[in-house]
């Protein structure tokens, strides 16, 4: 460890702000990519599923009307 | 070799390619970041001219390197889209564009944020810089060009063709400290003869270097199973899979 104490860590030689502010952003843009990345392929695999799952109820629907109409 | 690498062309061996990687991707991201980030900002010494400051370079250069890396691989990928006409390269570019975008951020702003105290001003019009940022505006062309287009082939085709004429930009990136008078320093790590750098920083700088590197492969794989994923959401085996989870 280069730092005496946590504050003295924190501090970073009187750069706090500037060395402060480009770990902070980096992780936050990282996160954010990560995050974003993830849902983005959560979301398309629900809107796949919705949408077989409403072919399936056309189909479904469709076969019922077809067997009212020959009884 | 055509015969082992063609069937990677069918997009869904490419999407199981996609999930086999991702994890090896994926833990080399997280450790290297975290052993990297830990190293550089406690245990690596400071530097004896820019003090605790300097610690900005173990974001700033893995990003700067990446977000060239990056676009390089995006211009292969659509030198094989346009060459052989492989969806999945297409698919690769616009998977790959987001990801070196938000490098090239990092790259800017730890820069400005370094530039500040150590040459006095967030911003200068200097060759590196402006050579940088003309990267970001060429990854965020590649990303609207893509989206502009209603029909999704003829803008991945659109999207490649500017991916790859853009690549005139990286030679001048590197080069831009030689070839101009610049405020940029040169090349710190590619000279390994007269070494710049002491082993006690750059050991950190390599390890972070590792770790953009897997973050970079772990969210383009991500990416790039959605885009396969939605140019064939109308196949059966993504019906499947979207049903099984």
């Amino acid at each position: 460890m280069q730092f005496e104490s946590l504050s003295e860590f924190f501090a970073m030689g009187g750069y706090a702000f500037y060395v402060w502010l480009s770990f902070g952003s980096c992780a936050l843009i990282i996160i954010a990519l990560v995050v974003s990345s993830i849902q983005e392929k959560r979301k398309l695999l629900q809107q796949v599923s919705a949408q077989s799952a409403r072919e399936q109820r056309i189909e479904k629907a469709k076969l019922a009307k077809q067997q009212e109409s020959q009884s | 070799m055509w015969k082992w690498l063609h069937p990677y062309a069918k997009a869904e061996r490419a999407y199981q390619l996609c999930n086999t990687l991702l994890p090896y991707f994926a833990v080399i991201a997280v450790l290297g970041i975290l052993v990297g980030w830990v190293w550089g900002l406690a245990f690596a010494p400071a530097d004896y001219q820019q003090k605790d400051s300097y610690r900005i370079i173990f974001i700033h250069v893995p990003s700067a390197i990446w977000s060239m890396g990056a676009y390089s691989s995006m211009a292969i990928a659509g030198l094989v889209a346009l060459v052989w006409q492989i969806r999945n390269a297409q698919l690769a570019v616009i998977a790959i564009a987001p990801v070196g975008a938000a490098m090239t951020v990092i790259a800017l702003l730890t820069g400005a944020a370094w530039g500040k105290p150590m040459w006095g001003a967030w911003w200068v019009w200097d060759a590196r810089l402006t050579s940088e940022l003309i990267l970001l505006f060429l990854y965020l062309g590649v990303i609207s060009l893509y989206h502009a287009f209603e029909d999704k082939r003829a803008g991945g085709k659109a999207a490649s063709i500017l991916a790859l004429v853009g690549v005139v930009n990286l030679p001048i990136i590197h080069f831009s400290v030689e070839w101009w008078n610049t405020l940029h320093q040169g090349a710190t790590i590619t000279k390994f003869d007269t070494s710049a750098i002491d082993s006690s920083m750059f050991w950190p700088l390599m390890i972070n270097i590792l770790g953009f590197a897997g973050f970079l492969g772990a969210v383009t794989l991500i990416r790039l199973k959605t885009e396969i994923l939605k140019s064939e959401q109308h196949r059966p085996w993504v019906k499947a899979l979207a049903g099984g989870k």
